[in-house]
């Protein structure tokens, strides 16, 4: 077990111009901890942890595990342990052999091999399957196999780089809370790739999101979705995402169609020498009012029931382009399509301002 | 495929209606006659020869061949009893100079195939575009400069030397089929055998190499046969001496100016059929095997 820093770690990739795939990313990971790396695809995730793998060079900057320095070190002798989007599992070995694969190579006894991979199986309840080759296993056991390899190993960290990404939905879910239990359990540090926010906010202890290879912003879920620190992390985290749009400010507050949502003083003074703010707010925090209060009008264009509750797709006119808005509204009152119905913001503490231009966050 | 009686029973089962899989009577007779053809063109002349190893050489060409006259195994003791030439020392050089151009070449194919795989580096497109080149001169044209350079590496008449020009043939081929086989591993594995503590040689030796064994049976086949038949160079190359003579070059003297010993020379011929079967046979069951399906998901 081991702390991971990454200390202004660059990877840049030749080309013309050449392009920094991961630049100048300083992150702490404490021991025990449960990081997510996230981000659109082409951020440099994968990138930042195939850096800490060993598996990209790091042009500049330097990464240490467990406080030592291993930016020239090989993979092989950073102690790690990583597990693949593919898996990569050795098509030519039995599932017992995989497992057992880099302890044989670190010339550990055969019985304690045999016993420690029969643990890891136990736990991961692939017991049945330790004399089978890859290929004859289906897709689930494949992750659990990789899973495997990498914990009978104890390294000191655990590298993931989309270990779900291959499995159906059902499977995902399931595999995602066993994985974050058995994080839990082994207490190893832990850094995770995806690009699914939703994973990225249930298993991780604090989040990293990334975009054009530049960190924007580590915290804990939380934290991400209460106060994101750009108009980017914004719209990255929460589905459906938050209604991000450019509206004129006033003195009073920002103006929508036929409201002007009122802001908090803090707010204001940020924003001010500004004529327009991006304004952002939740579809949780909308709703639809009755006809007669005070609020938007939006035409419902799309409703999509999902059971608990649905979401309202609708356009509204904001200065003179219509603008698209998602409210959360109850699952079984839903508007019907082509309804004009009027929005309003709910809670106006849960209304968030980003400078119009360079994205960042308005207010303290 | 064969109709038998369960596809039968399913076809009448229902309706008559043919699944895909299956042909009528007449398509199927039609099929298997053109197969049998086919295979009799292709079999009938190793056949031919074997009957005429059997007949003494005055009976080997006749106007009405039989298919038994005076037959015999009397060819077969003769050759190997070395009546005619040093038959088994011709066989020895065969299997050390066809077995080192396999192995050398092999190896030497499989590190170069790997390297132009997965690695970057300055002269690859270079270093492919020679290995196609030079499978472009006829041997002939290349029978002089070779010749000069086993001269100046001290290497003439040497069997080390004739492995060396065997390779020149052979590697750039092997190194070709071998990348294109690397190629299909994805470098995923490379990269799992690394975390897990492999060197980078470790990673070819110990993962690779493994799931190439299909592409590795083919280069092997394909090294050995290069040497194995080869004439031009072997007779070029190798000290006239008959017990330093190959099996190929050996077989000439059953060929003489005047005479031609039809029954001696189908004999040797057959013998030395025999290990291009043995090796054939070894590597066959890896022609067809897809080893590396499961390593990812599919």
């Amino acid at each position: 077990m081991a702390e991971v820093s990454y200390v202004k770690a660059s990877r840049i990739f030749s080309g013309n111009p050449p392009v920094r795939a991961v630049d100048e990313l300083s992150l702490e990971v404490s021991d025990g901890e449960f990081l997510v790396l996230v981000g659109p695809s082409g951020s440099g995730k994968s990138t930042a942890l195939r850096m800490l793998a060993g598996l990209e060079d790091i042009d500049e900057g330097a990464i240490q595990i467990g406080g030592k320095d291993v930016t020239n070190v090989p993979p092989k002798g950073r102690d790690i342990a990583m597990v693949f989007q593919s898996y990569a599992l050795y098509p030519h070995m039995t599932v017992a052999e995989n497992m057992g694969f880099a302890l044989k190579l670190r010339g550990v006894p055969k019985t304690e091999i045999k016993a420690k991979v029969e643990e890891a199986a136990k736990m991961l309840d692939l017991t049945k399957y330790l004399e089978r080759k890859p290929k004859a296993l289906s897709g689930g056991q494949r992750q659990r196999v990789a899973m495997g390899r990498a914990i009978v190993r104890e390294p000191s960290v655990f590298l993931m780089d989309e270990p779900l990404s291959n499995l159906d939905a059902k499977l995902r879910v399931e595999t995602r809370a066993n994985i974050a239990a058995l994080q839990q359990r082994l207490g190893t540090t832990t850094i995770y790739v995806t690009h699914d926010q939703v994973e990225a906010m249930t298993m991780g202890h604090r989040v990293a999101v990334l975009k054009d290879g530049l960190l924007q912003q580590c915290d804990t879920p939380r934290a991400l979705y209460d106060r994101p620190a750009n108009a980017f992390v914004a719209g990255f985290i929460g589905s459906p995402a938050m209604n991000l749009k450019t509206v004129p400010i006033t003195s009073e507050g920002a103006k929508l169609d036929g409201i002007v949502v009122p802001l908090s003083r803090d707010a204001l003074a940020a924003a001010s020498g500004l004529d327009e703010v991006t304004f952002g707010i939740r579809p949780e925090a909308l709703g639809i009012v009755p006809s007669t209060d005070a609020g938007m009008d939006m035409t419902v264009e799309l409703v999509e029931e999902l059971g608990a509750d649905a979401l309202v797709h609708g356009a509204v006119k904001i200065g003179d382009a219509s603008q698209r808005f998602v409210v959360r509204v109850d699952g079984r009152t839903p508007p019907t399509l082509g309804q004009h119905v009027k929005v309003a913001v709910r809670d106006t503490t849960e209304i968030h301002l980003f400078h119009p231009e360079s994205g960042e966050r308005l207010e303290a | 495929m064969t109709l038998d009686a369960s596809s039968l029973k399913v076809v009448q089962a229902t309706g008559n209606r043919l699944r895909r899989t299956d042909r009528s009577k007449g398509a199927s007779i039609a099929l298997h006659a053109t197969l049998i053809v086919a295979s009799v063109i292709a079999v009938f002349p190793v056949f031919w020869v074997f009957i005429t190893s059997l007949k003494p050489d005055a009976r080997a060409v006749e106007p009405t061949p039989k298919l038994f006259n005076e037959s015999s195994w009397d060819n077969y003791t003769r050759v190997l009893s070395g009546e005619k030439g040093d038959f088994i020392a011709w066989f020895g050089n065969s299997v050390v100079i066809a077995l080192m151009t396999t192995v050398i070449g092999v190896f030497i194919s499989a590190t170069a195939g790997y390297a132009a795989s997965r690695f970057r580096f300055p002269g690859k497109r270079g270093l492919m575009m020679s290995f196609l080149l030079v499978q472009m001169f006829p041997f002939a044209v290349l029978i002089v400069p070779l010749y000069n350079i086993l001269i100046a590496l001290g290497l003439n008449g040497t069997s080390l030397g004739l492995v060396l020009v065997y390779c020149t043939t052979a590697v750039p081929f092997c190194t070709y089929m071998l990348k294109g086989y690397f190629d299909t591993v994805p470098s995923d594995i490379d990269e799992a055998g690394r975390v897990d503590g492999l060197s980078p040689f470790g990673v070819f030796w110990r993962l690779i190499m493994p799931l190439a064994k299909p592409g590795l049976a083919v280069t092997s086949f394909y090294a050995f046969l290069t040497a194995w038949g080869e004439v031009a160079f072997a007779s070029a190359f190798l000290s006239a001496a008959d017990e330093s003579k190959t099996l190929a070059v050996g077989l000439q003297v059953f060929v003489q100016q005047n005479r031609t010993e039809w029954g001696h020379l189908a004999a040797a011929s057959i013998l030395v059929a025999i290990p291009a079967i043995v090796v054939f046979y070894l590597v066959q069951r890896f022609l067809v095997q897809g080893l590396a399906s499961g390593a990812v998901k599919g």
